[in-house]
């Protein structure tokens, strides 16, 4: 039954067409991310995702990357447990004060070389938040941030462009 | 017999609607605080202001609600947490924030303040400071006892926040959780913000459920100014609503199998999840769908192309999900890990007034859909799940039930909805005035409380999210239960941690 049943939902939700421009859109995006990642890691890119005092919303689509449209581990790029085992840190929300101290200590614990990224309109400058008692503002106040990603939150395909750029930038400063 | 009947007052505030605020003295503040131990009345809210203190509560029978003042003129009050538990961290909240000392407290450990933001009590107006001591979690004592510290980050893609496990062996003998990591002085920025920046941070408060927030911030706002919505705008709120609900609830379902090692679950779930946000995407522009509904109405209208796309998503959901039902229902080793696991006691869920499914899978049978029937639930037909186990399996099933009443619904307001306005313009020249509402988010209720000055600007708002009151019944559920199974407790709770760190 179990079998019958995955056949036929894998089959049917993969080949249904999607809508033509994020279809085009996600190809070139998976050529070039693994050509990048093939020439600078290996086809291995670490990411460790700390939430310093986001609203839950990026959250919400950096999971999404994980789901069988954007499938980000195709590229080489794989969410990991700990810092130790991390290269890039992924980092969401305004920094809150509460969350700064935990957000030092994870980027310390992180193996260089390794690269930050800041995601979402809060991590950038504090966003809504900004000018807050309880928020540092923007996570490059906190720690070294190698690339942004804007977006409110950004969407699944901007945070793969996102990291496409990060891998260019690394291979330009490499 | 009204709500209010057997709670002596000084006077009600013209200006709070659409349910009464009365300011009350000691006797009447003892009065209310006795309703809530009794059972007859629960705690809706628990909030603070300079110089008073705030407590909303609901008549589930009669579907009444009210909302007590204190006025603390010696910068106290007394307090509820010491006679009905479920005020502690919104009494603890109200201490760090205003700096109000509740008389007397048991338990008066800061909640929110972690001693970083460089200043004590930052609501309070006045430059005060307090003692900081490190914080002691309370102490569990007995042989071969030992301590499990995990957090604030974690090892999956989730929100941060502490919890301190005492364990003998595999066995938790107790949880504690240390939260308000991410909080973020919301209260803080709302005052003096406009309608527009306001609505914009209680988009922002649970990314999660940013239409329910917005929903019961708008409602709000709308009943502190005495506005009606067109109907058009409703049955799009409603709908969106129930769009985050489903996209919430496969998450949730997929998520708690993937805690019990069940990818495939979490694999089919997610392309439903990912289904429906782009359904959302293509008919509000926005695939968590923030900044759409807006005091008044809605910013924009469903895009043509929205009700296609949404009948579409009905269909593949309807066609798909049954045969998930099926899977989840018939595979032993799944529910070996969900069944018994994680209990609730009803008692408990009752006395919290535990929102969403961790109420309704312990036989709390409240939503506020259902009765408080704010528009345009009152023109809708669905059923309210309710379940007795209160086990994770249980927390399962409601997200299941709920899924097939939101596919109803979303079906019903497709074929209801008439074209028309969708907003409404604020009155220009009312004077101060507040409001209260209660919105259905995914998890549970959501209050939200503001008081407008007469420019319509934001003077004080107060969000209060369905996970402040189910946060303390996983400490709970957890006991006794082994460290392993905590992930899987967590996720079939799922709260929010950006909504009650505020």
């Amino acid at each position: 039954m179990r079998k019958t049943l995955f056949e036929s939902l894998t089959h049917g939700s993969l080949t249904e067409p999607a809508p033509a421009p994020d279809e085009s859109a996600l190809a070139e995006l998976a050529t070039k991310v693994d050509r990048a990642a093939q020439a600078r890691l290996g086809r291995s890119l670490a990411i460790r995702e700390v939430d310093a005092g986001s609203c839950n919303g990026c959250e919400l689509e950096i999971h999404a990357l994980s789901n069988a449209f954007y499938d980000i581990e195709r590229f080489g790029l794989r969410f990991v447990a700990s810092p130790r085992h991390a290269d890039v840190l992924l980092v969401t929300g305004p920094v809150t004060k509460n969350m700064r101290q935990a957000l030092e200590r994870t980027y310390n614990a992180t193996p260089d070389p390794k690269w930050v990224v800041a995601v979402g309109g809060c991590a950038i400058d504090g966003g809504i938040f900004r000018g807050s008692y309880a928020c540092v503002g923007g996570v490059s106040e906190t720690v070294p941030v190698d690339l942004h990603i804007t977006g409110c939150p950004p969407s699944p395909t901007d945070l793969l462009k996102g990291l496409l750029a990060l891998l260019e930038h690394v291979s330009a400063k490499g | 017999m009204g709500i209010l009947d057997s709670i002596p007052h000084v006077n009600a505030v013209p200006s709070h609607r659409p349910w009464p605020r009365v300011v009350v003295t000691e006797a009447g503040w003892q009065a209310a605080i006795d309703r809530l131990v009794e059972g007859g009345l629960t705690l809706l809210g628990l909030w603070g202001e300079p110089t008073a203190v705030h407590m909303a509560m609901l008549d589930a029978g009669s579907a009444e609600i009210a909302v007590v003042t204190y006025e603390c003129t010696a910068g106290a009050f007394p307090s509820v947490a010491s006679r009905h538990p479920p005020a502690l961290r919104l009494e603890r909240t109200i201490h760090d924030l205003f700096g109000l000392v509740p008389a007397v407290a048991d338990d008066l450990r800061p909640w929110l303040d972690h001693d970083v933001w460089g200043k004590s009590h930052p609501l309070s107006g006045r430059n005060a400071s307090r003692d900081v001591r490190p914080y002691q979690f309370l102490p569990s004592e007995g042989e071969a006892l030992h301590q499990v510290a995990v957090g604030p980050v974690h090892a999956g893609i989730i929100e941060p926040g502490h919890f301190r496990f005492t364990a003998n062996g595999e066995h938790v003998v107790r949880l504690e959780q240390r939260l308000g990591y991410t909080h973020k002085g919301i209260e803080s920025l709302m005052q003096g913000a406009s309608l527009e920046a306001a609505a914009k941070l209680a988009n922002r408060t649970s990314g999660d459920s940013a239409v329910a927030y917005a929903f019961a911030f708008a409602r709000a706002a709308e009943a502190a100014l005495d506005i009606e919505v067109p109907r058009r705008a409703t049955y799009l709120r409603a709908l969106m609503a129930e769009l985050e609900r489903l996209a919430n609830h496969f998450g949730d379902i997929g998520a708690i199998c993937n805690d019990a090692s069940f990818a495939l679950m979490h694999a089919q779930t997610g392309i439903l999840r990912e289904r429906t946000l782009r359904a959302a995407d293509a008919a509000f522009g926005h695939r968590l769908m923030m900044d759409v509904v807006v005091p008044g109405g809605l910013a924009r209208d469903i895009a043509p192309d929205g009700i296609p796309a949404l009948r579409t998503l009905l269909a593949e959901i309807k066609k798909v999900f049954p045969l998930l039902i099926e899977l989840y229902d018939n595979t032993a080793s799944l529910q070996d890990r969900t069944v018994t696991t994680g209990i609730v006691k009803a008692d408990y869920a009752r006395q919290f007034g535990a929102g969403g499914y961790v109420g309704r899978a312990s036989g709390r049978n409240f939503d506020a859909r259902r009765t408080l029937a704010y528009a345009p639930y009152d023109l809708l037909s669905f059923e309210v799940p309710v379940l007795e186990a209160g086990d994770v399996n249980a927390r399962v099933w409601i997200r299941i039930r709920e899924v097939e009443q939101s596919v109803e619904l979303i079906a019903q307001i497709l074929d209801l909805m008439e074209p028309g306005e969708i907003r409404s313009a604020p009155p220009a020249g009312r004077g101060a005035c507040e409001g209260l509402a209660l919105t259905e988010a995914f998890r549970g209720d959501v209050m939200a409380w503001l008081r407008l000055d007469g420019d319509l600007r934001v003077e004080r708002c107060h969000l209060r999210d369905a996970s402040w009151f189910q946060w303390p019944l996983l400490e709970t559920a957890i006991e006794g239960n082994i460290i392993a199974d905590f992930p899987l407790c967590n996720k079939s709770f799922n709260c929010s941690y950006s909504g009650a760190d505020l």
